[in-house]
This record gives C-alpha cells, sequence and structure tokens, in this order.
C-alpha cells in the first residue's frame, strides 16, 4: 500500500522565489483500489507522483510503500513500484525485447525467471509480432504496450501512472485504462494522476482533488457528490477548486 | 558496490552507441579514416605536386653577360632550365609566374673576375614559390660551382694547395639513439594526438547519455528503476570512457599504418613523413602501452569532466554549446607541450594535460624519469577522482537532472 505522510516540495525559481509544488499531502492507497489524483495543470499532481516514485526527494514529510521509506529506501521502494507516464519513454535504439530486459534485470531478475516473465507479458499483451523491432520504428500503441510491459516485469505490488493517457489516440487510451483496471483487479496498488473526469468517474475507487500543491479533498465519487450536491464530477471539481485558483491568478 | 549492475548499464549503453549512426562516425569511422586521409592523401598530393614542379623545365631569364659567353655557356647547358633573352618588364614576368627567375651577369663580369676585381651576381626570384625556389636553386648551384672553379684556378696559378682556403673542417656528429632525436622532433605529437582525440572521442557519448537522454525522455524511465544513481552514472561513465581510450587507440593504429604506408611509397622524396613513420614502426608496444597508460587517468579526467558539464544541458545542442570551448582548454595545454624548450618539471607535471604532454614526449624519447611519472599519474588519477565524485554528486542532484 501507499501511505503519504505530510509529502511537501519546494523549489526555489528566480523569479518567484520559493514555490510549494506540494504542501503537506497525506492520502493512503489501498491493494486492490485505485486512487484517483485529479487536478488541473501545474497543481502538483506530477510532483507528488515522482516523490511517490523516488525520482524527486521530499522536502518534508514522506511516504510509506509497501513497508519502504521513499527517502531512506528509494531503491528498494522502487523495485516495488511501476511508474509509467507519458513523460517516460522508450529507449529508441533497443528492440522492444531488448528494452523489458533491460529494466527487468536493473530490478535484479535472474536470466530464467526474466525470460519466462517476458514471454508471458508479451504474450498477453500480443507483442510477439514486433518484439524483436526497434523501438524507434514501433507505432504510438505498440511504444505503450512496451511501456506497459517495462512496468510489469518485476511484476510490482505497486503501480503509479502519471496522466497516463496525456497525448494518446482513443485505442491506445483505452488500451491503458484496461490495464490500470487489470492491475486492480489483480490485487496491486494503484494511484494515478488526470485531469480527465470521464476516466476517473470510470476507473477510482477514491478520487483526491489537487490545487495549489494542497490536497483539498478525498473521497469515494459517492460521498463527494453527497458532500457538493452535485452528480457531475467537473461541477464538483470546479467547486472544490475555484477559490483556490481564483486566490492564486490573483497572487 | 554492486558492479552487476554497472555492468548491465554499461552493456546497454553500448548496445546503443554501436548502433547509433553519429557515434560510430565519431568513434570509430573519423579516427580510423582521418589520417590516412590527412597523411597518405595530402602526403601523396604533396610529393606530387613537388615532382610534378620539379619536372617542369622552368625559364629564367638572362639579364646581360654578352660579354661574358663562357658564364652563359655554362648556364644554357644546364639541365632542365630554358635560357630565355631579358625583356624590361622581366620583374612583371615572374611576379606573373611566366618566368620562374632572372640571373643578372654584370657587364665586363669575366674580364674583372680575370682581374680579379669583386662582382656580385644577382638571382632574382619570387620567395615561397616552389618553381621559382627550384629555378634559382640551379642558378645558385652553378654560379658557385663556377667560383670554386675560379678559386681552384688561382690557388693552382701561385702553386697554392686548396687546404690554404680550407685549413681544417667541422662536422656535426649526433651520439643521441635515432629513437629519441625522433622524438624530440615528434614525440610531442604522440601524446598531443593521444590526448586530443581522448576529448574529441568521449565528447559525443557524454551529450548523448545525459542531455541526449534527458531531451528523449528516457531520464525519467531510467531514474524510476532501482538501480540506484551511482552505478548509473558509472556505468554511463565506463561508456564514455571507452569511447574516448577507443578514439584515441584507433588512431593511433590508424596513424601508424598511414605513415608505414606513406613511408614505403615516398622514403626519397618526404624525409620528413618518413621519418615520423619510422618514429612510430620504431616505437613498439612498450611504449605505446606507456603512453595509453599515462593518458588512462586524462581520458578519465575527460570523461567525468564532459559528462559531468553536458549533464547541466536539457537539450544535446545546449550540450554541444557548452562542450565546444572545452576543445580549447585542452588544445593549448597540449600544443604548448610541443613547443621547442618547454621541458618537464616537477611544476608543470601537476597541470593536467600539459604534464602528461611532455611526459608523452620524453616515453617516445624513451626517457623514463620515475619520480615524474608518479607524480603525474598520481596527481592525475586524483584530478580525475574528483571529477568523477562531482559527476556522481551532480547525479544526485534534482535541480541538474530536472533543470527547467
Amino acid at each position: 500500500m501507499i501511505d503519504a505522510r505530510g509529502l511537501s516540495k519546494r523549489f526555489q525559481d528566480k523569479k518567484r522565489g520559493e514555490i510549494r509544488a506540494v504542501d503537506n499531502v497525506s492520502f493512503q492507497c489501498q491493494p486492490g483500489k485505485i486512487y484517483g489524483l485529479l487536478g488541473a495543470n501545474g497543481a502538483g499532481k506530477t510532483t507528488t507522483l515522482r516523490m511517490l516514485a523516488t525520482i524527486l526527494e521530499p522536502t518534508d514529510g514522506t511516504a510509506i510503500i509497501c513497508g519502504y521509506d521513499v527517502v531512506e529506501q528509494a531503491e528498494k521502494v522502487r523495485a516495488n513500484v511501476g511508474f509509467l507516464s507519458t513523460a517516460t519513454a522508450l529507449y529508441r535504439r533497443l528492440t522492444a525485447q531488448e528494452f523489458v530486459e533491460y529494466v527487468g534485470r536493473l530490478n535484479g531478475l535472474d536470466e530464467p525467471t526474466l525470460k519466462k516473465r517476458i514471454d508471458d507479458i508479451f504474450n498477453r499483451l500480443d507483442m510477439n509480432g514486433f518484439r524483436d523491432r526497434r523501438c524507434d520504428k514501433l507505432s504510438t500503441g505498440m511504444m505503450q504496450k512496451t511501456s506497459i510491459a517495462r512496468t510489469l516485469v518485476h511484476d510490482p505490488p505497486v503501480m503509479i501512472f502519471d496522466e497516463p493517457t496525456n497525448g494518446l489516440d482513443i485505442m491506445t487510451a483505452h488500451t491503458i485504462t484496461a490495464f490500470i483496471r487489470e492491475c486492480r483487479n489483480n490485487g496491486k496498488t494503484v494511484i494515478f494522476s488526470t485531469h480527465i473526469m470521464s476516466e476517473v468517474e470510470k476507473l477510482c475507487d477514491t478520487i483526491g482533488i489537487i490545487q495549489s500543491g494542497k490536497l483539498l479533498v478525498e473521497g469515494t465519487l459517492a460521498q463527494l457528490r453527497d458532500k457538493y450536491s452535485e452528480h457531475d464530477l467537473e461541477e464538483i471539481f470546479v467547486k472544490v477548486v475555484t477559490p483556490h485558483y481564483v486566490a492564486e491568478e490573483n497572487n | 558496490m554492486s558492479f552487476r549492475n554497472v555492468g548491465i548499464v554499461y552493456r546497454k549503453e553500448l548496445t546503443e552507441a554501436i548502433r547509433d549512426r553519429r557515434t560510430v562516425i565519431s568513434t570509430i569511422l573519423v579516427p580510423l579514416l582521418l589520417f590516412p586521409v590527412l597523411s597518405v592523401g595530402f602526403g601523396s598530393l604533396a610529393v606530387m605536386l613537388v615532382g610534378k614542379a620539379k619536372e617542369e623545365t622552368p625559364k629564367v631569364m638572362l639579364l646581360g653577360g654578352a660579354d661574358s659567353p663562357a658564364v652563359v655557356d655554362g648556364l644554357k647547358k644546364l639541365d632542365k632550365i630554358e635560357i630565355v633573352p631579358a625583356t624590361p618588364d622581366w620583374k612583371d614576368q615572374i611576379i606573373n609566374k611566366e618566368v620562374r627567375a632572372a640571373v643578372e651577369i654584370p657587364a665586363g663580369f669575366q674580364t674583372d673576375v680575370a682581374q680579379q676585381k669583386s662582382e656580385t651576381v644577382k638571382i632574382y626570384n619570387y620567395e615561397g614559390e616552389l618553381k621559382s625556389e627550384f629555378a634559382t636553386e640551379k642558378v645558385d648551384t652553378y654560379m658557385k660551382q663556377y667560383r670554386d672553379t675560379v678559386v681552384k684556378e688561382r690557388l693552382a696559378a701561385k702553386n697554392l694547395p686548396e687546404t690554404v682556403l680550407n685549413p681544417f673542417d667541422v662536422k656535426q656528429e649526433n651520439v643521441a639513439p635515432p629513437e629519441k632525436v625522433s622524438g624530440a622532433a615528434l614525440g610531442g605529437i604522440i601524446g598531443y594526438m593521444v590526448i586530443l582525440l581522448c576529448m574529441t572521442g568521449a565528447m559525443y557519448p557524454a551529450m548523448d547519455l545525459t542531455a541526449g537522454e534527458k531531451e528523449r525522455g528516457t531520464m525519467e524511465t531510467i531514474l524510476s528503476s532501482p538501480i540506484s544513481r551511482t552505478h548509473l552514472v558509472l556505468g554511463k561513465f565506463f561508456l564514455i570512457l571507452t569511447a574516448a581510450l577507443g578514439t584515441a587507440a584507433l588512431s593511433v593504429l590508424s596513424m601508424g599504418v598511414s605513415f608505414s604506408v606513406l613511408s614505403h611509397y615516398t622514403s626519397q622524396s618526404a624525409g620528413g613523413r618518413a621519418a615520423a613513420a619510422g618514429l612510430l614502426l620504431h616505437l613498439g608496444p612498450k611504449t605505446v602501452a606507456s603512453v595509453f597508460l599515462m593518458a588512462l587517468p586524462i581520458a578519465v579526467l575527460f570523461s567525468a569532466v564532459l559528462m559531468t558539464i553536458a549533464l547541466f544541458a536539457k537539450t544535446y545542442k545546449e550540450a554541444q554549446s557548452y562542450l565546444t570551448p572545452m576543445t580549447f582548454v585542452v588544445i593549448i595545454p597540449a600544443i604548448a607541450a610541443m613547443l621547442p624548450g618547454v621541458e618537464l618539471t616537477s611544476k608543470l607535471s601537476l597541470i593536467p594535460i600539459l604534464g602528461t604532454s611532455l611526459l608523452c614526449k620524453e616515453l617516445v624519447a624513451g626517457t623514463y624519469h620515475w619520480n615524474l611519472i608518479a607524480l603525474i599519474f598520481t596527481s592525475n588519477c586524483v584530478y580525475a577522482a574528483v571529477a568523477l565524485l562531482i559527476a556522481i554528486k551532480m547525479f544526485q542532484r534534482e535541480s541538474v537532472l530536472f533543470r527547467s
């Protein structure tokens, strides 16, 4: 599971001074559930997820993932996490199989296990037709499948998706959302960030709305509808975010 | 420290490098082809041009000499010279290369010489122009031979031996072994080449593996895997080092082969290049290994420094603009070592590139100053270690990895 405890991240900007990208964010994600982090561009979603994936180190606070501390035991956390975003590109000069093998080896898999795991994943994702094709020759859909295979190769119990469907066509995006659902069904802890309301409505067991680096509200979709007396998630989002958004704009 | 992960990163980077056209061109093809093209190509061209210049029968204009038939006849009989009659625009003709030289025989020259009066024969030429210099040389040689004949006749007339004018000879004789002579003359070039090529070999992969990775979006992919950043940077570093040493090794190999081929064809006509070939053939594996051993810490230093600088850049182009000026930082001390009179001292040994360059010169000449070798190797190892530590530190810094 994921247990974020007062996660904060501050950056220094020459023009704007100190920026609180993430400010004291705490939440929990349970195995077999999908936690959706919903926010506008620049709300702090990516920074939060990057801290969970140990790509960035929190300025304050921490998170415990599968019993490991993201600050103190970053490498062990990464071994238990699969991280997928549109920013995690493929090595273009490697073939799809070489790329997944590379990540598998870095995750400490021995060769027989790695081979079996890759065969399983490539069969499941129907990737055998392009396993020996270089990544720079793959279509967008093939690239996404290869990225998925990369996150799955070490069979991590926690999956982190940072706006995974951003900029993708409908069919490729559908592959990704189906994969996220499959992760949940396999008992994995899943967190994903997005600003697409329909994805959240379809997928998430728990929703957290983030703006200006602060987690403003969280709950199930039903709880949020009750609380804000709105059925449409977009309306709920606007109601929650608007006061903070206006304050931020004024600043 | 787990070297397994370092090895995994290294193998992956090597696979990618071999498949990258730009890397293959900069680290394999350029060093292999550069020297054959530069030395054999340009060398052959130079030899061809010199040969062609020598084959031409230059026109030499005769100014005066009507009352000195013996001298004029002698000049006319010279091989491969065409004596042409004087015209008032002889200077312009030399400048326009219609005539290669002009020789001015003063009036009454032969009579004056017979009466033992001093005279001056002038040769007018186009300085620095090869064909003009060949013509001048031929006329000059003839006039000097004529003078020697006159001197001999005068001595004979007075029953004096030739030793009157030449009481003793002065001769220079080299006692230094040939490899030391070649080393002093050309040894600096070897060190310079190895150092410069280590730098150029490291440059492209240093940019590709850092700024290039950021630009392609794979940095985030690799940072989300459980490898430690120290292992990651070491794997990348070893690939850059391999490229640096590989480029230098291929270049020296290519240079050796090119020069030996060149010396085979031009042993007579191109003395300097033949000497260079001789030097390279003479170097032997021990000297080459010594030069490479001394270049190793320098290659480590370059690889780490270039990687650290390139890591700051967000894109490949930005990295290029940072690293290109570094070439001058390397060239200047390397060239300084080739200047005559700059010799290896303990103070100069501590200057990273200069010390190694000077030492390579000594090594090629077969001189082993063990105390300075130890000093240079140790100091370079310290510089290289510091540079590598900085590179590792930079890889931990989010402000560098995710600079926006």
